[in-house]
C-alpha cells in the first residue's frame, strides 16, 4: 500500500506539473509520458473521454491494482491532442472522496438507513408502481442529466416513455442547452453544430458571445490561442457582460448590457446589409426569411404555455425590421459604441476573413435564448460564412453528454430517440424498436424541467427519480422546489456518487458507479460519440445508472424490453439505439468502431466521419447538387429570423439595483459535488464569492473577503466579496459562481425561461446588496 | 520523504542536455514536452538531507535556466512531525 500511495503521489505531482505547463504554454504536449510511465511496468493505460465538460477531451487513465491513479491527455484524440485542463488531469481523484456513497439508503422514520441495494431497488419499483396506480401515469417522473451516459438516458426514455407511457422524462441539459437545440431547429431544422473543432485551425476571427471560454472550455481556448500564436491574421473578440480571463487573452473586449446582445446582433445584420457585405449568391440560393411571435413572456407563472408561429417574410420586410437596429440606436440600448458594432460587422462582412462564433451559457441561459441563437445564425447566413472550414457559428456544450444523451437520445419531454412524441411516424418507429404497443407512447409532451419541479411542488408529480444531477443546488428560485420535494407525500429517489443537497431530500439513495467505473458513451459538442470501457470497479454496492433502471424495469414487469445481460448490455443497448439514427443524416458508428477509436463524429457513413454538415464536399446527406444543402428544412433553406430585442424578465430598478449573473469557475465542475472532493481543486477555490466592481465595493464599504448580503425578491445569501479577482463585473452587476453548496445562490435567482426552449435565465435577475 | 514536481526550463538550445543531466541525477524523473523547451521534473527523495543535496545539485546544473515548483508533498509534514 505504501508503494502504491507513493506512486500515486508521484503521478499527482507529475499531473500538476503537466497541468501547470498546459496553462502557461498553450498547445504544449507531453505525448511521451505514456511510454516513460510504461517503462515502470506499474501502470496500465486505457482511453476514456473526460467527464468534466462538453469539450470531450480524450484522456488516458492510468490504472494500478484496480485503482485509477493517473491521467494524461490522449494524443490520439483529435479534440485535445494530448492536452488536458486542470479538472481533467485531476479527474480520477474525484472517484476516491472519503464520503463516497457505497451503499443504498432508505428513509425510515425520518432517518436514512443503509440497506442492501436490491432491497432499495425493490422499494423504488414498488413505490413507482403504487404511485402510478393511485395517481396516474403522469404522477411519476425521471430527471436525468447531460452527464448521463448514452445508455443511461436511452433506458430511462425506453422505460418511462415506451413502457410506463409517460413523457415525464427531462434532464438538466434543459438548463444548459435547450436554447441551442431550439435555435438549431428553428434555423436549420436539425440539431447540433454543422462545424467541428477543426474550424479553429482555419478561422481568422473568433468572436466569443457571452462566453468565458478560457475557464469553461480551456482546452479549446488553448487551441485558439495556439492558432493565434502560430498564424498571422488571427484575432479574438470577447463580446461580454463582464471582464474575465477570456478578456485578458482577447485582442479586444466589447462590453454590452445584459440581454442587449439581441439588439447588437441585429445591428450587425443591419450593417452587413447597409454596406452590401451580403453574400447574395448564398442568400438567394440557400436562405429564406421568417418572423415569429413577439412579446412572448417569461414563464414565471405555473402552467405557462407558448407556441411560436413562423410566418414567411421577404428580404424587404426583413430590411425594414432592421431599421430599428442601426448601430447608433443600438448603442443607446446596449452601451456598445456604434463604432464597435460597425467593427464587429466589418469582421463578419469581410469576404477574406473566416469567422467562427462561439457561445455557451451566455446565449443559452437567456429568456430569449432561442432568439439570440437565431440572430447569430442570421449573421453567418447573410455573409455565407457557414459549413466551411473556419466559418462556423458554434454552440459549445456544457456537459459531457448533453449532446449525446439528451439531444440525440431525446431525454426531454417532447423528444424520442428519433424525432418527437407529437409525430405519429416517430412514435411508430420507437414502438417498433422498443417492442411496445404504439399506444403506449403518449403524443402529448408533459412537463419541461422548471414545470416538472413546479408539478412536484403542486403535487401533480408524486414520485421523482433523479440521476447524475443535483437540482437542489441548480434549480433557479430554489427554495420553492426544495420545499416542494420535502412535502410529505412526495417520494424522491436519488442516484448519485456523493451526498449532496439533493440526496438530503431523498427517500431512497442509490449509490451509483461513476464515469470509468462503468462502460458507456458520451457525445460531445462537435457530434463526436466517445466510448469508454469499465476501467476500475465501482466501490461497495455502487451500480451503473443504466443497470439501476434495468433492475427497476424488470421488477415492473418489462423483462422482455430489458432482457440484456450484465456482460454485454452496453453493446446491446448501443446497437438497439443506433437503429433510430440509421441513414446519412445521423448514422452512428458501430459499437466495434467506437470501441477502437478515441471518438467518432456522426454522420458516420461508409466508414467516414462528417466534419462539416450541409456541405456536399463533406456531408453525404447532401443531394440537391448545389454547393450547400440545408436539408433539415422542408424548403431546403436555412432560415433567417426577424427577432426583436425584448428586455429581461427582471431588470434592476430603484429597489433591487444590481444585475445578478451566475456561472462557473475553471476549477469546479457544476455544483462542485465531485471537484470539491479533489484536494488540489478544492484548495484552489475553496468557497464561492461575489464579484463586485471596485467602485461598487467602495460605495458599499466592503473590501476583499468581507461579507456581502445579496437580496432578491425570492431570497438572500451572504457571502465573501471578491474585488478585482479573476473576473470583474461592470458597475451595477455582481457575479457569483454556483459550485458551492454552502452558498446557495439559486435561492436568489429567478425561474424565468425562454418561452420557446423553456431554458431558464441564470444570467439576469435583479438584486440589492448590503454589507453583512 | 518529500515529492516535488517542477517545470524545468533549459538554457537556450540545451533541452537535450538538461534531459540527460536530470535523467542521470538520482531521485529525478523527467517528462520532456514534445513541442516546447519545457521539462516536467518529478523528484522523490527519502529524507530531508538527501533533498537538500539534490537541491544543490540542481542549482549547479549548467543546462538549467530555471525551475518552477508545481507540486509539493511531504510525508513528515503530513504526520505533523
Amino acid at each position: 500500500m505504501k508503494l502504491n500511495r507513493r506512486r500515486f503521489m508521484k503521478y499527482a505531482a507529475a499531473s500538476s506539473a503537466v497541468a501547470t505547463a498546459g496553462s502557461l504554454f498553450p498547445g504544449i504536449s507531453f505525448g511521451d509520458w505514456q511510454n516513460i510511465s510504461n517503462n515502470s511496468g506499474v501502470v496500465a493505460w486505457q482511453k476514456a473521454p473526460c467527464r468534466f465538460c462538453g469539450t470531450g477531451c480524450g484522456v488516458l487513465i492510468g490504472v494500478s491494482n484496480n485503482r485509477a491513479i493517473a491521467v494524461k491527455g490522449d494524443p490520439n484524440c483529435s479534440v485535445n491532442k494530448g492536452l488536458c485542463c486542470m479538472k481533467g488531469y485531476h479527474s480520477v481523484q474525484a472517484l476516491y472522496g472519503k464520503d463516497r456513497l457505497t451503499k443504498a439508503q432508505v428513509r425510515k422514520n425520518g432517518a436514512m438507513v443503509e440497506v442492501p441495494i436490491q432491497e432499495a431497488l425493490d422499494l423504488v419499483a414498488s413505490k413507482l408502481k403504487e404511485t402510478r396506480d393511485k395517481h396516474g401515469k403522469d404522477s411519476v417522473a425521471m430527471y436525468g442529466s447531460g452527464q448521463w451516459t448514452i445508455p443511461d438516458g436511452y433506458v430511462a426514455s425506453k422505460l418511462f416513455k415506451g413502457c410506463l407511457g409517460t413523457n415525464n422524462v427531462e434532464a438538466n441539459a434543459r438548463l444548459c442547452m435547450a436554447s441551442a437545440v431550439t435555435g438549431f431547429m428553428t434555423s436549420f431544422g436539425l440539431d447540433e453544430p454543422m462545424g467541428c473543432y477543426e474550424d479553429m485551425d482555419h478561422a481568422n476571427v473568433f468572436v466569443t458571445w457571452g462566453n468565458n471560454m478560457a475557464e469553461m472550455h480551456p482546452v479549446l481556448f488553448s487551441r485558439m490561442l495556439a492558432n493565434r500564436k502560430r498564424r498571422a491574421n488571427v484575432e479574438i473578440i470577447d463580446f461580454a457582460t463582464r471582464l474575465t480571463r477570456t478578456s485578458q487573452a482577447a485582442d479586444k473586449t466589447i462590453i454590452f448590457k445584459p440581454q442587449t446582445d439581441l439588439a447588437v446582433a441585429n445591428a450587425i445584420c443591419y450593417e452587413i446589409i447597409k454596406n452590401d457585405w451580403v453574400n447574395w449568391d448564398f442568400v438567394n440560393q440557400h436562405v429564406s426569411f421568417h418572423k415569429g411571435k413577439t412579446n412572448i413572456g417569461y414563464g414565471t407563472e405555473d402552467h405557462f404555455a407558448f407556441k411560436d408561429k413562423a410566418e414567411s417574410i421577404n428580404l424587404e420586410e426583413y430590411k425594414l425590421f432592421l431599421e430599428d437596429y442601426t448601430p447608433e440606436k443600438v448603442e443607446k440600448i446596449s452601451g456598445v459604441p456604434a463604432k464597435d458594432i460597425k467593427y464587429l460587422a466589418s469582421l463578419y462582412g469581410d469576404p477574406t476573413l473566416k469567422v467562427t462564433s462561439f457561445w455557451c451559457m451566455g446565449m443559452n441561459q437567456h429568456t430569449r435564448g432561442t432568439w439570440i441563437n437565431n440572430l447569430v445564425y442570421n449573421i453567418h447566413l447573410l455573409v455565407g460564412k457557414i459549413s466551411t472550414p473556419g466559418n462556423s457559428p458554434f454552440s459549445l456544450t456544457g456537459q459531457p453528454s448533453a449532446c449525446g444523451t439528451v439531444r440525440e437520445v431525446g431525454t426531454l419531454t417532447h423528444k424520442l430517440p428519433h424525432g418527437v412524441v407529437m409525430n405519429e411516424k416517430h412514435r411508430q418507429m420507437a414502438a417498433e424498436i422498443w417492442d411496445v404497443p404504439v399506444s403506449n407512447i403518449d403524443p402529448k409532451p408533459t412537463y419541461h424541467t422548471v414545470e416538472m419541479f413546479r408539478a412536484l411542488d403542486r403535487g401533480d408529480i408524486k414520485f421523482m427519480w433523479i440521476q447524475v444531477t443535483n437540482p437542489m443546488v441548480t434549480m433557479p428560485n430554489l427554495k420553492r422546489y426544495r420545499d416542494g420535494a420535502l412535502k410529505d407525500d412526495r417520494f424522491v429517489v436519488v442516484s448519485d456518487v456523493y451526498p449532496t443537497p439533493t440526496t438530503d431530500v431523498a427517500d431512497v439513495i442509490l449509490p451509483a458507479a461513476m464515469w470509468v467505473e462503468q462502460e458507456g458513451m458520451f457525445g460531445n459538442s462537435e457530434r463526436r460519440t466517445q466510448h469508454f470501457g469499465q476501467i476500475v470497479d465501482p466501490p461497495g454496492e455502487a451500480m451503473s445508472d443504466t443497470w439501476q433502471i434495468i433492475e427497476v424495469a424488470r421488477r415492473l414487469g418489462f423483462e422482455k424490453q430489458f432482457s440484456w445481460s450484465q456482460e454485454d448490455y452496453i453493446e446491446k443497448i448501443w446497437e438497439e439505439y443506433r437503429r433510430f439514427h440509421a441513414g446519412p443524416k445521423h448514422e452512428m458508428a458501430s459499437y466495434k468502431v467506437l470501441n477502437e477509436r478515441s471518438g467518432v463524429q456522426w454522420p458516420f457513413v461508409d466508414g467516414k466521419e462528417t466534419r462539416w454538415r450541409f456541405n456536399p464536399k463533406y456531408d453525404p446527406a447532401c443531394t440537391n447538387g448545389k454547393d450547400f444543402d440545408f436539408y433539415g428544412k422542408k424548403d431546403n433553406r436555412a432560415w433567417i429570423w426577424a427577432r426583436p430585442y425584448e428586455p429581461a424578465a427582471e431588470s434592476p430598478d430603484s429597489e433591487y439595483n444590481f444585475w445578478l449573473n451566475t456561472g462557473r469557475v475553471i476549477e469546479h465542475w457544476h455544483t462542485g459535488s465531485m471537484t470539491r472532493r479533489v484536494p488540489v481543486l478544492h484548495n484552489a477555490v475553496p468557497s464561492a464569492y461575489v464579484e463586485l466592481h471596485p467602485e461598487d465595493a467602495a460605495e458599499l464599504g466592503v473590501v476583499n473577503g468581507e461579507k456581502v448580503k445579496i437580496i432578491s425578491r425570492r431570497g438572500e445569501v451572504v457571502m465573501p466579496a471578491q474585488i478585482n479577482g479573476r473576473g470583474v463585473p461592470t458597475r451595477g452587476m455582481v457575479f457569483v459562481p454556483f459550485f458551492d453548496e454552502s452558498y446557495l445562490i439559486n435561492e436568489v435567482t429567478l425561474d424565468a425561461f425562454c418561452p420557446i426552449s423553456k431554458q431558464p435565465d441564470y444570467k439576469k435577475c435583479a438584486v440589492r446588496l448590503e454589507k453583512a | 520523504m518529500p515529492i516535488f514536481s517542477y517545470l524545468a526550463i533549459p538554457r537556450n538550445g540545451a533541452k537535450e542536455a538538461l534531459c540527460a543531466d536530470l535523467a542521470t541525477t538520482p531521485h529525478c524523473e523527467v517528462i520532456p514536452a514534445d513541442n516546447q523547451d519545457v521539462i516536467v521534473l518529478v523528484t522523490d527523495t527519502p529524507d530531508e538531507a538527501t533533498e537538500e543535496m539534490l537541491q544543490q545539485t540542481l542549482k549547479n546544473l549548467q543546462s538549467l535556466q530555471s525551475l518552477s515548483l508545481a507540486f509539493g508533498y511531504d510525508d513528515n509534514e503530513k504526520k505533523g512531525s
